[in-house]
């Protein structure tokens, strides 16, 4: 998934602690989430106040539309919050 | 036995860091409110809706891949997470809890020494390690004049540690040292002004921002760039956690922090200070009950903290008027 | 070229032609005139640093660190209560496996005030994951920081380096010194050039969380194995030093007569230049005694103390500081580095030149004295505070 460093023994690793991107996108932070935001596009106005808005820049901006990464979401609810339109909808993850 | 270097698989992901979100094309979109480019990533560890993410995320859009940044002991020390995980793409160093002053000084030095100029050099600290712990080092850093950008951003407690208090805690407010109690022992010392404190050094250009403006913060943050000399911003970054409101709230509860004044949107460049007054308005009561954290007080102690808010409001404004004058004549 | 200078000036100049690129360093007696050259030395353009004027010897060390991360060699000097004041950086600059190199001149920890030599400052860095040299003479100075540079910017080294002289003995006395010129020393030492650095085009960070599970205790083990090397690399590249300056910086300890001495004194700093004049007077009165001098605390010099003292029937170390609660830290370490060694002679401690107090030659004779006595009639006192105003009391 994410290419990071096979750290073993003592002689692995640098001299010091050292690392280096992309590797906090090795960490699924979506596994976090109680709710789940859902943007229901057909009232999306694309004014991308929900990628603005979100702290972990798990909203990407792909051909001009908000597409939220659930690998790292948390569902803190902002982007919900900030829509202008109130098009985000946080639903509650349920196991399946 | 000499140490074995990370395998060389590893070594080619810091050359060309492959950033998803990245634009083929320099240029944003014509719909994106902010400069598009990530350079802090997910996979943080900062809590739900945490206001000093979004601090982070805006200033790293502002400075570009050509920054370095100094990160004292704070929420941000952490956020990157464990080892091996970081959530940026720009050369970054984590550092003591007092010294973000001392060590911009360093890196601007070094690369000074290196004859490189045009690298933004960025320390990070929180409010505890900024107003308590690291004002010896900010204080310096601003006196001989590094060219370096400090940023304190303010969740007005030490959050990393678990709430306790700071010098930069508002007056009224609950933290774990400021606990209420029968002796109703809350925060009772006014908020440390670092603002004012920067201004009493003749630094060239200083700025509060807050999460809540973006724009003005990405601008604020450029204008420090151009500054050949040291400048300070203060940027309001509200912590759920620490100021018990829901996570969605976070952008809300720092507008209204500016619509009623209790955290003002103003700039003071060369001793002139420019504020940015806004149409909204609230009371400083419906900021105060967004947070859990204030909600202990009395109409009474509300009233006094209204007042307060108020009459430095009234402060500030005179300010403007008469530097602004000073400076035309 | 031959001058005459301090043991300060010296620091400074070596500081010069190793070309250090960022210096940082606040104001302390008695190391004061150390950064007055470099400043002077800057502001003429013959030394071209940038020189960070900070606010206090905690920041200095933090500039420096942060300096050295993005790839500058970087140089300061302090004293006492400056460097028990850094000593949290010093712990960092280890861990962050920097190789920063400073010239501490050993002075006492008050309070009382006192400006004057003593080990207790240095000596109370010890864990902190830094080389330490301590030298008996200012040509020592210069030599050791040259040195230094060159096995601390190794790649399988990277650690920091403290270089001592002591307060005034040193830091303030003229000696003739021989100063090379800054070509002899940039073919000696090449530029500082890491691989781990803060580098605009490979991204990295430094100095995250580690977990218990993963990876701190590796790292802890790497400054060990970094030491091990680096002891290793002093006496190898002492040749490459006698090739380049016409004299070999020397071992990690020095021996003076000990080949077939009886009686032998183990001592750091310019008491053990001191010791090497009361060894002669009594090796003129037919004792046969000798001195081993420590020039590196750390990396500590077991095997080759081990070696050094092995035929000797007594030891006694001397300390210009000491652990309360316990004993003088030289003589512990020296101690225990015999323990399991083929040779346990009897040892004694001696705490001596306490804030500066003076330790002449007939001091150490009369140690010498002691020593005997003990060869004689069994050890008694195992640490003595010497030239005490006044009889110890308490256990012995």
């Amino acid at each position: 998934m994410v290419d990071r460093p096979d750290y073993r023994t003592w002689r692995d690793v640098p001299p010091m602690p050292v690392c280096w991107y992309p590797s906090a996108l090795g960490n699924p932070t979506g596994g976090w989430r109680t709710y789940r935001p859902v943007i229901h596009m057909d009232k999306c106005i694309h004014c991308a106040q929900c990628w603005q808005g979100c702290p972990d820049a798990a909203i990407h901006w792909v051909d001009d539309s908000p597409e939220v990464d659930y690998e790292q979401c948390k569902g803190c609810g902002i982007c919900a919050h900030e829509c202008p339109v109130d098009t985000i909808e946080m639903v509650l993850e349920v196991k399946e | 036995m000499a140490d074995t270097k990370a395998t060389p698989k590893a070594q080619k992901a810091t050359t060309a860091p492959k950033d998803p979100t990245a634009p083929k094309a320099p240029k944003a979109p014509k719909r994106l409110p902010l400069p598009e480019q990530e350079l802090m990533y997910s996979g943080h560890v900062g809590c739900l809706g945490c206001g000093a993410c979004h601090a982070m995320r805006y200033t790293l859009k502002a400075t570009g891949p050509r920054t370095i940044l100094s990160i004292p002991a704070c929420c941000w020390a952490v956020m990157p997470g464990v080892f091996p995980n970081t959530c940026f793409s720009i050369p970054h160093v984590n550092t003591a809890f007092e010294v973000t002053g001392a060590s911009i000084s360093g890196i601007r030095a070094a690369l000074d020494a290196k004859g490189v100029k045009d690298v933004a050099v960025v320390g990070w600290a929180g409010d505890g390690g900024t107003a308590d712990i690291g004002i010896q080092a900010l204080s310096g850093m601003v006196e001989r004049g590094t060219r370096a950008i400090y940023v304190m951003y303010d969740n007005e407690a030490y959050m990393n540690t678990g709430i306790q208090r700071s010098s930069s805690t508002p007056v009224g407010a609950w933290t774990t040292t400021t606990p209420v109690g029968a002796t109703r022992d809350y925060k009772k010392a006014p908020k440390k002004n670092i603002v004012e404190i920067m201004v009493a050094h003749g630094i060239p250009y200083t700025a509060t921002a807050s999460v809540a403006w973006p724009k003005d913060l990405i601008e604020k943050v450029q204008k420090a760039m151009s500054v050949q000399g040291p400048s300070f911003l203060h940027i309001f970054a509200p912590c759920p956690t620490g100021w018990r409101h829901p996570p969605e709230l976070t952008l809300e509860v720092a507008r209204i922090a500016t619509y009623s004044r209790v955290f003002p949107i103003f700039e003071v460049e060369r001793g002139v200070y420019k504020v940015k007054q806004h149409k909204k308005e609230a009371t400083v009561k419906e900021y105060l009950q967004m947070q859990g954290r204030f909600r202990h007080l009395t109409e009474e102690e509300i009233a006094a903290i209204q007042a307060s808010v108020d009459q430095a409001w009234k402060v500030l404004l005179a300010k403007e008027k008469f530097t602004t004058e000073m400076a035309r004549a | 070229m031959r001058k005459v200078i301090t043991g300060n000036y010296t620091a400074s100049y070596a500081a010069k032609l190793c070309r250090a690129e960022v210096v940082a360093a606040y104001p302390i007696t008695p190391q004061t005139s150390i950064v007055e050259k470099l400043a002077e030395f800057v502001s003429s353009g013959e030394m071209k640093s940038q020189y960070i004027k900070v606010e206090s010897e905690h920041s200095a060390m933090a500039a420096c660190i942060s300096a050295a991360q993005v790839g500058a060699r970087t140089f300061t000097a302090t004293s006492s209560h400056g460097l028990v004041l850094m000593h949290e950086m010093l712990h960092w600059a280890a861990g962050a496996r920097l190789p920063i190199v400073m010239a501490n001149v050993n002075r006492a920890i008050a309070p009382p005030w006192s400006v004057w030599a003593d080990h207790t400052d240095s000596m109370s860095q010890r864990d902190t994951g830094w080389m330490q040299f301590y030298c008996e003479s200012n040509q020592e100075v210069l030599d050791t920081i040259i040195m230094a540079y060159r096995v601390c910017e190794q790649p399988d080294v990277l650690l920091p380096a403290m270089v001592n002289m002591d307060a005034f003995i040193l830091s303030h006395t003229s000696e003739v010194v021989n100063v090379p010129d800054i070509k002899e020393v940039d073919a000696f030492l090449p530029p500082f050039s890491p691989e781990w650095r803060l580098d605009i085009e490979h991204p990295k960070s430094f100095g995250s969380l580690a977990g218990p599970a993963s990876f701190y205790m590796e790292w802890r083990y790497k400054i060990q194995h970094a030491m091990d090397v680096a002891a290793k690399r002093f006496k190898e590249e002492s040749r490459a030093f006698e090739r380049h300056f016409g004299r070999p910086w020397g071992g990690l300890i020095d021996c003076y007569r000990t080949a077939d001495a009886d009686a032998v004194m183990v001592a750091m700093g310019t008491m053990a230049s001191t010791a090497k004049q009361a060894v002669d007077d009594m090796r003129d009165k037919g004792h046969r005694v000798g001195l081993v001098r420590i020039r590196a605390f750390r990396p500590f010099p077991t095997a080759d103390l081990r070696e050094a003292l092995k035929g000797a029937k007594v030891v006694g170390v001397m300390d210009r500081s000491h652990t309360f609660g316990h004993e003088g830290p030289v003589f512990t370490e020296v101690k225990a580095s015999l323990y399991n060694g083929a040779a346990r002679p009897p040892m004694a401690g001696f705490t001596v030149g306490i804030g500066g107090r003076d330790v002449l030659d007939t001091t150490i004779a009369g140690l010498y004295g002691r020593l005997y006595d003990a060869l004689d009639r069994g050890l008694g006192r195992e640490v003595s505070w010497i030239d005490l105003k006044g009889d110890e009391e308490g256990v012995a």
